[in-house]
């Protein structure tokens, strides 16, 4: 007798998965190995005919070079290591002490803004004519005119590390919440202060090893974003040298063609730099594992931590207001009518910056939610699909499987995306809204899945079994049962998707061939100057967008009659 | 009136290990077979395998029939067999009346005829009028009513419960354990009962297996108790041949 | 930001599809144009800097929607050398009937780039109606930077090189070059220009070399045929005295024009060059600048340019593109662009040329005082030969990259 519902899943239902990791790796890998030929001097098609070094001798001698990686280098792990830090200083204060509605309302716009967008108003904030050196002046500062010091696109990066800070740690607070909500933490930590240990030892000790497993592949993420982003570092990071991310993309992108070269070269360099950070994250993993243990083993009660532990809250509290505070920051300038420096607030306000934009904003908002919905959609149903294939067989996946999910979110984006648009041209598909869909579908599915699968997973079994039993067929027992009782991790998932898809600048540039242009991309070119009311109109746009999406979700979800207490039944 | 249950050599392992070894086993039509046990030991597992809806990760072999019909690889929705829960598992975003409504038989056609066999069954369950209410606002005993209910209306051939009595309260339990007997042998159906409660097997009145932990690791099954009789071929093996643990259980 | 798609790449494939048929176009009568030119989309590669002139463009692409039934896409770039890359990727990749550019703001060494590697459609102005209003006594309609435009591009835009500075905090500019590094001595981190990878920066410094090199006529010649370390070296002497004075001591640069007229707005700086006489105008109209402003030219006269648009030899939607780019000429459109309400800066056309109704639109423009007189601006030094801009940008990085 064998699993007898099996055998009755449609044939699609049956290739869910290996289609999902088809779309998926196909493109990274065809764009990978696009982009390591051009990187050893093999692109025949303008003259690259030899394997040779060439590249490498050229991006070496290319000015700033060294500078650039450094920099790429000391923004990316500062970043990292201070997120997770912070993370876990914070988590340890306040685990159990219930941080409460406000904070989580705090930390989800952040969450849903863009990069880009949160980039921009966080330049509207610490610019030296920004917002927060005219609320010092001039009564405190006596300054007139702003300060003549770099506090953005500042040479060493700080900016760029601050504009990291304020999106990651979010990411990484939520991460680490949803990891402590499966595992007993309260109840080792009561024991450990039973045991005369202090709140924060308390945490770190027996719950931080219990969470940290469950956050690594979230940190990896956070990593190699933090060392290969763009559309950040082209709005907050400095100009020259800038990162070598942004140093690949400006040579891609150079009127000289044979900077493809070097430039594959740079971003085959980048891939180097990313791995070999999560190889050596890892090793300290190991390292601190070890010492750790030592420490724990050894009793003592580590009451210097308490103290570190306040910083890390407060720190974790100044970047979500800087956070909110950028926020504010677009939505101001886009209001105002003339802002002159030192003004507290615009002299007037007008809606003119919205209204006179009309028929600039039309044609990129229409094509950010397309792109958005169908990105979106697509994540949803394949995801969807998986997670029911894999119901239907009573497997779970494998925690290789959710590795090959990451894959897209530990590759850093400038390695693939040049290769793979050769792989769409080949096709006809580059400049196509096909193909900034599918490019976005390869950072938007994790993230749909990641959000969907554990509550998928957690429903009560025993309602699709009754429903069977019953005599419904699957088919309907997941529209009727299983969907409606999920609406709400579900729409949250979509509406993470769409969060995703409204943040993707690079993916769009590549595969939209510079001719799809999205809110995103339109906001970064108009981050470079000119407006700042205009600049503030898309970047808030752009956050509007997923806010709008989660709000929809939530409230269609809170309509459904009987929801609350389809939670209460789950066991 | 259903034909009789019949498992033939029906036997569950995990991993190598034996958790139900092989079962031959008639349950009459309007008979309660009570399968009782530790938890853990497996009982609700055969519920599921009988249902149609065990994981893979569990080897079954043997056969089932109900009449003449043998459902051994029949998907679960083809097979008629109606499972209870100990939870009543009422579907929350459905009112009442769309819970039995999503049971009901596909031999009941129209809006109005459906109607009408749902609120003759509310009115038969002493639940008259309930057919628009939110399950969340019921007791905990008519929610456990409208789930067997929910069952009938589907016209299952065999009843597997669950453990379905084991939340409610002592004066609620007999109530509904006396309200699902009832409605199980005017059906006409064989039911398949495990539980770990003395009390849900006397009511049964029919014959009790006892699953038992055997010091070895390989798992007994043996006649304990109860009343009624079972056919003469049950028989209930070890699970590795050769060994002597067999106990034949005759009546 | 356009990106280069690397057609070149995936040539085999796309020689499979290359059919390449001889363009119809050709020789067609305006009103074929215009038919064969319904239903088109056209997409147009404009540098997007500047938020006005994107509002500009979509402003004819209401226009030509209306009237010829035409959907225009302003395809945003930071440089328009990104879709020059993309012309001549997508000639690589023997991609040579369906390209993706239909119409290019261009000029200079990006005209150059393309006009000599036979990668524009053309000649085509003479077919424009329109055409035949255009000021062609004005030289710099017919030679883009030295280079004669044989009717491969339409003029649209003029531009030269101005001052615009805040009067309420300056009263003494520097109305020569070489006073610059003694003016920053005395308003240290008050100065800059756009980094030189953007052409206001780098016609910054031509600008600087007009007035410092020995001999400004060598700037006509294509820079492999000058020495160049001997006509640059005043320039170069000149800038390490200015550098450590400007703005942020000289080491980071505003990324663009628009970028650095929002530190003239916020007073991080008191004077900044720009390639539109109008710029300061418009932007005090839109309330980007304070009233204060002034705008001036630079004594014995500065770089001026006219903008043009091309089409591509492989567009797709030649007849389209060329519909636009008459419009662009047209006077409704010339003085709206004209207009600081909108844009503003001279018009390309002869306006003698124009019927008394065209001639008033133009004579009815709003005058500001923000704009310097057309006898400041008359004395208008061309364009250097287009491989000059390219070289004076290398050669800074290698100098002044860290």
């Amino acid at each position: 007798m064998s699993a007898p519902h099996v055998a009755h899943s449609p044939l699609w239902l049956r290739q869910a998965p290996r289609l999902t990791v088809a779309l998926f790796l196909v493109p990274i890998a065809a764009g990978l190995l696009g982009t390591v030929l051009p990187a050893f001097g093999w692109l025949p098609a303008i003259g690259g005919r030899s394997v040779s070094l060439a590249p490498w001798k050229a991006l070496f001698s290319q000015p700033g070079i060294r500078d650039a990686i450094g920099l790429t280098l000391v923004t990316g792990l500062t970043a990292t290591v201070l997120s997770v830090i912070l993370v876990f200083g914070f988590c340890a204060l306040v685990h159990g002490r219930r941080p409460g509605r406000a904070g989580r309302a705090l930390i989800a716009p952040i969450l849903a803004t863009p990069h880009a967008a949160m980039a921009i108003g966080l330049g509207f904030l610490i610019a030296p004519s920004g917002w927060i050196v005219r609320l010092l002046s001039p009564w405190l500062t006596g300054w007139h005119q702003p300060p003549d010091i770099a506090s953005v696109q500042d040479p060493h990066g700080i900016a760029l590390t601050l504009g990291l800070l304020v999106k990651e740690v979010p990411y990484l607070l939520l991460m680490t919440i949803t990891a402590l909500g499966q595992v007993p933490a309260v109840r080792h930590m009561d024991a450990a202060a039973a045991l005369g240990y202090g709140r924060t030892v308390a945490w770190v000790k027996p719950v931080l090893p219990q969470v940290y497993r469950q956050v690594r592949l979230p940190i990896y993420a956070v990593l190699t974003y933090a060392l290969s982003v763009v559309d950040m570092a082209l709005i907050l990071g400095p100009s020259n040298p800038p990162t070598l991310s942004v140093l690949a993309l400006r040579w891609f992108t150079s009127p000289d063609i044979r900077m493809y070269f070097p430039a594959a070269a740079a971003a085959l360099l980048q891939l180097a730099i990313v791995l070999v950070s999560i190889g050596l994250w890892r090793g300290a993993e190991t390292l601190v594992a070890h010492l750790g243990r030592r420490w724990i083993a050894r009793g003592a009660r580590g009451t210097l931590l308490e103290p570190l532990a306040g910083l890390s809250a407060i720190a974790v509290a100044g970047l979500a207001g800087l956070g909110v505070g950028s926020l504010a920051a677009l939505a101001v300038w886009s209001f105002a009518a003339g802002w002159r420096f030192p003004d507290m607030l615009p002299a007037h306000w007008s809606a003119r910056p919205w209204s006179g934009q009309i028929g600039t904003i039309l044609w990129p908002l229409e094509t950010t939610l397309v792109v958005a919905l169908f990105a979106s959609g697509c994540a949803l149903l394949l995801g969807l699909a998986c997670l029911e294939h894999e119901q239907r067989r009573g497997v779970a996946a494998s925690s290789r499987t959710l590795w090959l999910l990451y894959v897209p979110l530990l590759v850093p984006q400038i390695a693939f995306l040049f290769g793979m648009q050769v792989l769409l041209t080949v096709f006809h598909l580059d400049g196509s809204l096909i193909a900034v869909i599918w490019s976005h579908l390869l950072f938007v599915l994790p993230y749909v899945f990641l959000s969907l699968a554990d509550p998928w997973r957690a429903l009560d079994k025993r309602y699709a079994r009754t429903a069977l039993s019953l005599g419904a067929r699957p088919r309907r027992v997941f529209l009727r049962i299983k969907l409606p009782l999920l609406l709400r991790p579900v729409l949250i998932a979509a509406a993470v998707g769409v969060a995703v898809s409204v943040d993707q600048y690079l993916p769009t540039i590549f595969a939209g061939a510079g001719r799809i242009v999205t809110l995103t991309t339109e906001a970064v070119t108009l981050a470079s100057g000119g407006d700042r009311r205009v600049t503030g109109v898309f970047g808030l746009l752009q956050s509007l967008i997923p806010l709008a999406v989660y709000g929809i979700a939530l409230g269609v979800s809170g309509r459904n009659r009987f929801r609350r207490h389809a939670l209460g039944a789950q066991s | 009136m259903s034909g009789p249950l019949r498992l033939e050599q029906v036997s569950i392992t995990l991993e190598g290990r034996m958790l139900i070894p092989p079962l031959s086993v008639q349950v009459d039509g309007g008979q309660i077979l009570t399968l009782m046990g530790a938890s853990g030991s497996g009982k609700s597992t055969l519920l599921s395998v009988l249902g149609g809806t065990m994981a893979p990760v569990f080897r079954v072999t043997g056969r089932v029939w109900i009449g003449e019909r043998e459902v051994t690889d029949l998907p679960p929705e083809r097979r008629r067999m109606g499972i209870l829960f100990q939870d009543d598992l009422l579907f929350p975003h459905l009112s009442v009346g769309e819970n039995l409504a999503f049971g009901l038989a596909a031999s009941v056609r129209g809006r109005a005829a459906s109607a009408a066999r749902i609120d003759a069954a509310l009115r038969d369950a002493g639940l008259a009028g309930f057919a628009r209410r939110d399950p969340a606002t019921l007791s905990g005993g008519q929610r456990a009513r409208v789930a067997l209910l929910r069952l009938l209306l589907a016209e299952p051939e065999a009843l597997l419960l669950d453990e379905p009595f084991n939340k409610l309260d002592a004066a609620m339990r007999t109530d509904f354990r006396r309200f699902v007997f009832e409605h199980a042998q005017t059906a006409g159906l064989p039911v398949l009962m495990v539980t770990h409660d003395q009390a849900d097997a006397e009511a049964a009145q029919g014959p009790v297996l006892e699953l038992l932990q055997a010091p070895e690791g390989t798992p007994v099954i043996q006649r304990s108790s109860g009343s009624g009789s079972l056919r003469k071929d049950t028989e209930v093996r070890p699970g590795k041949v050769g060994l002597p643990l067999a106990t034949e259980v005759r009546s | 930001m356009r990106l280069i798609s690397v057609r070149a790449a995936a040539v085999a494939v796309a020689l499979a599809f290359m059919t390449a048929p001889a363009s119809a176009a050709a020789a067609m009568p305006w009103k074929a144009v215009l038919a064969q030119a319904r239903g088109q989309t056209v997409y147009f590669d404009a540098w997007a800097g500047d938020q006005k002139v994107n509002l500009f463009i979509a402003w004819v692409a209401r226009q030509v929607a209306a009237c010829c039934d035409i959907t225009l896409r302003q395809v945003p770039l930071q440089d328009t050398s990104e879709a020059v890359t993309q012309v001549i990727a997508e000639k690589a990749a023997g991609q040579n009937a369906d390209g993706t550019v239909d119409l290019i703001w261009i000029n200079g060494p990006n005209f150059y780039a393309l006009k000599r590697r036979g990668l524009l459609y053309g000649p085509f102005t003479q077919r424009l109606p329109n055409f035949a209003l255009v000021d062609t006594r004005d030289s710099s309609n017919l030679y883009d930077f030295t280079v004669p435009v044989e009717g491969y591009e339409s003029p649209w835009r003029k531009a030269q090189l101005v001052i615009i500075y805040d009067s309420a905090y300056v009263k003494r500019v520097p109305r020569d070059i070489r006073a610059f590094p003694a003016w920053a001595r005395r308003h240290p981190g008050r100065f800059t220009f756009p980094q030189v990878q953007n052409f206001l920066g780098v016609a910054f410094l031509e600008q600087a070399l007009y007035a410092l090199t020995p001999d400004p006529a060598l700037l006509q010649r294509p820079v492999s045929e000058v020495n160049f370390a001997k006509a640059t070296a005043p320039l170069w002497a000149w800038f390490d005295q200015l550098r450590p004075y400007l703005w942020r001591h000289g080491r980071e640069f505003p990324a663009s024009g628009p970028a650095e007229r929002e530190l003239l707005e916020d007073g991080e700086i008191d004077l900044m060059p720009s390639f539109d006489p109008s710029e300061a105008a418009a932007a005090v109209e839109a309330g980007l600048l304070p009233k204060t402003v002034r705008t001036f030219v630079l004594q014995h006269g500065t770089i001026g340019n006219t903008s043009f648009v091309a089409i591509p030899y492989n567009s797709p939607h030649k007849a389209g593109a060329m519909v636009v780019a008459n419009f662009l000429l047209s006077p409704a459109a010339q003085a709206r662009a004209g207009n600081v309400r909108y844009w503003g800066g001279p018009t390309v056309l002869d306006v003698a040329k124009l019927a008394p109704a065209e001639r008033a639109l133009f004579t009815a423009l709003p005058k500001t005082p923000w704009v310097p007189s057309d006898v400041a601006l008359r004395h208008v030094l061309p364009e250097p030969n287009p491989s000059w801009a390219r070289r004076l940008a290398l050669a800074w990085e290698r100098r002044y990259t860290p």
